[in-house]
């Protein structure tokens, strides 16, 4: 698995996300966001989180149309695996590779905490080495998390069965308490329709180690490099 | 040429932000606002032929870039 990480000015989560994919046995380059390519034969294009271009415009509006982005869109095309964490998912949004858009937390404050999540389905690239349905342990951190898109765009991201985790209590149960952004359906991440490109509010490459407290994360970089 | 634009919410989509600033006018004792809605706007130098080319091209700036229309509408005033 040969990954590259897209660093843009205000991305802060680059260097936990290179760790946890190394961890997993993939080989990882960074990429500026000016350079129109990604290195050769890159099978997975990651966008990290944090702050983007200080969130200006709307979060992920400015990095979702850099020159790295063209080459992200063209990766994607082709099939290529994207992953988008965070603001990295804002991105995807704002670049269109994804449906819908990421707004204010609805109780408009900044979350940061731990945060249990259902994984709804096991046949994807990023998702394989988890069960159906099982609840994964990992963090958000954000202000805009808040997955919003027209009620055609949800029924259809719902009908091909492309929202890879749900915002879920401990027991795996959806409720209004663990869904503390707000977002329609509970939706934590979604899936591109050709299933390629993931983006997902929480913070996976967090909890990757034990001696951090928690390997719920782990499952998608091993499914990843597998 | 000048122009403003107004980004604006689409009725319906939830506006945290207007309604916390509602509730602060409210906390102040502002009387008689019923609800606020927040919107950006920018105003731009525009050098075109005319007003319908430089609508134009604002037209594509918004869609590219000052507006992401899944949640937001956008209004173009030319001076």
């Amino acid at each position: 698995m040969r990954a590259a990480v897209v660093v843009f000015p205000g991305s802060n989560r680059e260097a936990d996300v290179v760790r946890a994919l190394r961890l997993s046995g993939a080989s990882v380059t960074k990429v500026w966001h000016a350079d129109s390519a990604l290195p050769p034969s890159t099978d997975l294009a990651v966008l990290p989180g944090g702050f983007s271009y200080g969130d200006y415009l709307r979060c992920g509006a400015i990095a979702g149309r850099a020159a790295a982005m063209d080459a992200v869109r063209a990766h994607a095309a082709r099939g290529g695996l994207v992953l988008g964490i965070c603001n990295g998912f804002q991105i995807l949004c704002e670049s269109g590779l994804l449906p819908g858009v990421l707004m204010r937390n609805v109780d408009r404050r900044f979350i940061c905490h731990r945060q249990t999540l259902r994984v709804e389905r096991t046949d994807t690239r990023f998702t394989s080495a988890y069960t159906a349905g099982q609840v994964i342990d990992v963090c958000v951190a954000h202000g805009e998390g808040n997955y919003f898109a027209d009620p055609e765009t949800l029924a259809r991201v719902e009908g091909e069965g492309r929202v890879a985790f749900r915002y879920c209590d401990a027991s795996g149960k959806i409720t209004v308490e663990a869904n503390r952004n707000g977002s329609l359906n509970a939706i934590a991440g979604i899936f591109s329709e050709a299933r390629n490109v993931l983006g997902m509010m929480p913070h996976p490459e967090n909890f990757v180690e034990g001696l951090i407290g928690g390997t719920g994360g782990r499952g998608l970089f091993d499914s990843l490099a597998a | 040429m000048k122009a403003r634009i107004t980004v604006t919410l689409k009725t319906g989509v939830l506006d945290p932000q207007g309604k916390a600033i509602e509730a602060a006018l409210k906390s102040l004792g502002i009387a008689g606002i019923e609800s606020v809605r927040q919107g950006k706007v920018f105003d731009l130098e525009v050098s075109a032929p005319d007003g319908a080319a430089a609508e134009a091209t604002l037209r594509t700036a918004c869609e590219k870039l000052l507006a992401n229309t899944v949640v937001e509408t956008y209004t173009i005033e030319i001076a």
